[in-house]
């Protein structure tokens, strides 16, 4: 499988980056290499295989439905980048 | 002052605990030696010298109280993906500008529970993608080692780059390191130093920032085999705070050390000797099949057929999985913002200029994969073909050998700027290929240096083992050590 132009601006949109359109030209020729390289996979017959989930064989660890953390909203906003009482700032998005 | 820098983990202890030197010394002969090295080898993106100081005095204070630690006293540096409160913590990404977490991994809680030092933070290739430490924001740090009569600026590997450059310079006693692909073990093999990735789940990720969630694993880079036993023994706990962290007991590493390898059985997988390889890897391979021969172990012809189609599943899985975990970096919780016309356009505009290309482009690989109607063709089929390489090795355990002897890499350290390499992300990629299956597996592995090349520079072993089976690993690596001795740059810097 392969990626042209238009895909690549799609996937960059899903993705939230923007991209000009050159660097939209470079990333569909650097895409494709890659797609190329991981295209041997279909060489390999899974027919029967499980998908792995987990690389050591455990259950996963669950905890009791409490409230174990809290109480903390200045250490929580103390790295954004606007803020305004304790809630994080955002461009308007309702008009 | 610079004999005191020279000094392992191991010695440094005996004479901490023997008074013979001070916690504070120490911390300082090593800030002197990173101010003056750092301009040239930009191992460290952040020198916290007065923390250190602050944790050299208390660890002082504890040893006169008899209340001292297993690491007490001990200098160490950081790779910048462990958070640390208050300090630098930026992946070495620019979207993470500025941001200083207001808590601390456990990995890096448990070292300084130990009384360990904190000389700093590492430089790395942007969050762990790359293995020549050349994606960093902060630039590329500059191997201590360098060919015989020549000039160049060497890679130290990458992603933890700093940590291992650190390490061979004598920067820090020690680092910790987080291996997703290669990122411990390649530059340990570049540096020649020693590094090991746990089993997936002997070390906490909590704190750890994440890029693939499921192959992650930290570990420590030391300068010697008994080093890394001391520091894996205090980096690994088991921590409710991450659900994948294992409800084992932490053996006491260091007592592995010296054991015989007597009724040992050691794998050769043939698939490892892969097309292209150098003589000289070939060599150093035999020439530690013969040490470990020599030191009673059976050695035995293994297949693990899936080998080749590590890679390639690789780079489904590890993109698609960073695509989730970097979708947090949006300008709103922390780091950079770049402002837009509405709350898209800020997002796109943050994320275009905080993501270096390497780490654009396996989101974009990720985000593709995953996207509708290819999952199944992509990401489903990579998670098959892991099962199958897994499968691999339990075969081979299930028939009685217990660990696996590899080459580490294709070659020494290449240079900073390689053309070759920067043209073709694929080419990069390939330097992972001895590597990778581990992480696939979650099993461990240890990288030892087992000698130098034509041109000077270290190469490495790989000693892969069973899960959680990691006294092996250093059992077998100290053979390997012992044999091969330890080594050290010309000072240059």
């Amino acid at each position: 499988m392969s990626v042209d132009l238009a895909t690549v601006k799609r996937v960059a949109r899903l993705a939230r980056i923007a991209v000009s359109e050159e660097e939209a030209e470079r990333m569909t020729g650097e895409l494709n290499g890659i797609l190329g390289f991981v295209e041997q996979l279909s060489e390999v017959d899974v027919t029967g295989i499980e998908p792995m989930t987990s690389v050591t064989p455990m259950a996963m660890k669950k905890r009791h439905d409490v409230v174990t953390d809290g109480d903390k909203a200045d250490a929580i906003v103390a790295n954004a980048p606007q803020t305004d009482r304790n809630f994080f700032m955002v461009p308007k998005v309702v008009e | 002052m610079t004999e005191l820098t020279s000094l392992t983990i191991a010695e440094a202890r005996a004479k901490l605990a023997a008074k013979e030197i001070k916690a504070v010394e120490l911390t300082q002969a090593y800030i002197q030696a990173i101010e003056a090295a750092n301009p040239e080898i930009n191992a460290y993106v952040a020198v916290t010298p007065e923390i250190a100081l602050d944790m050299a005095k208390a660890s002082d204070a504890r040893i006169a109280d008899g209340k001292a630690g297993v690491l007490e006293g001990i200098p160490l540096g950081v790779k910048d993906l462990f958070a640390t409160k208050g300090v630098h913590t930026q992946a070495c990404s620019h979207i993470l500008d500025g941001f200083k977490p207001e808590y601390e991994s456990t990995v890096t809680q448990n070292l300084w529970d130990a009384g360990a030092v904190m000389l700093g933070k590492l430089n790395m290739d942007e969050f762990a993608m790359g293995s020549s430490n050349e994606s960093s924001y902060y630039g590329p740090v500059v191997n201590p080692w360098k060919a015989t009569g020549s000039d160049e600026k060497l890679v130290p590997g990458g992603s933890s780059g700093g940590s291992a450059a650190a390490v061979a310079a004598h920067l820090c006693a020690g680092a910790t390191a987080t291996d997703t692909g290669g990122s411990i073990r390649q530059p340990a093999a570049f540096t020649g130093t020693v590094g090991i990735k746990p089993t997936y789940g002997r070390v906490s990720r909590w704190g750890v920032v994440a890029y693939a969630s499921s192959l992650d694993q930290a570990g420590p880079i030391a300068r010697d085999v008994r080093d890394a036993a001391i520091l894996l023994k205090s980096m690994a706990s088991v921590d409710a705070k991450d659900t994948t962290s294992v409800d084992l007991p932490v053996p006491d590493y260091e007592a592995a050390l010296g054991q015989s390898l007597k009724g040992m059985k050691i794998g050769i997988p043939k698939e490892y000797r892969v097309e292209g390889m150098s003589d000289e890897i070939e060599k150093l391979w035999a020439q530690g099949i013969a040490w470990l021969k020599d030191a009673g172990a059976e050695i035995v012809d293994i297949s693990l057929p899936h080998t080749k189609y590590a890679l390639p599943a690789y780079y489904i899985v590890a993109p698609a999985e960073a695509s989730s975990n970097l979708a947090r970096y949006d300008g709103v919780r922390y780091g950079l913002r770049v402002d837009g016309k509405d709350i898209a356009d800020m997002y796109e505009k943050t994320r275009a200029e905080g993501f270096g290309k390497e780490v654009k482009r396996r989101i974009m690989v990720g985000t593709y994969v995953l996207s509708a109607g290819y999952y199944d063709a992509y990401y489903l089929k990579a998670q098959k073909v892991r099962t199958l390489i897994k499968r691999d090795f339990e075969t081979v355990f299930n028939a009685g050998v217990d660990a696996i002897l590899a080459p580490i890499t294709p070659s020494s350290a290449f240079a900073i700027g390689d053309k070759e390499l920067a043209a073709d992300p694929v080419k990069m990629y390939l330097q992972d290929v001895f590597t990778i299956t581990l992480n696939m597996a979650g099993l461990p592995g240890i990288s030892v240096p087992a000698g130098l090349d034509s041109k000077g520079l270290p190469l490495g072993l790989q000693v892969i083992g069973k899960p959680f089976d990691e006294e092996t690993l250093f059992r077998t690596a100290h053979v390997i050590e012992q044999a091969a001795g330890t080594f050290t740059p010309a000072k240059w810097w």
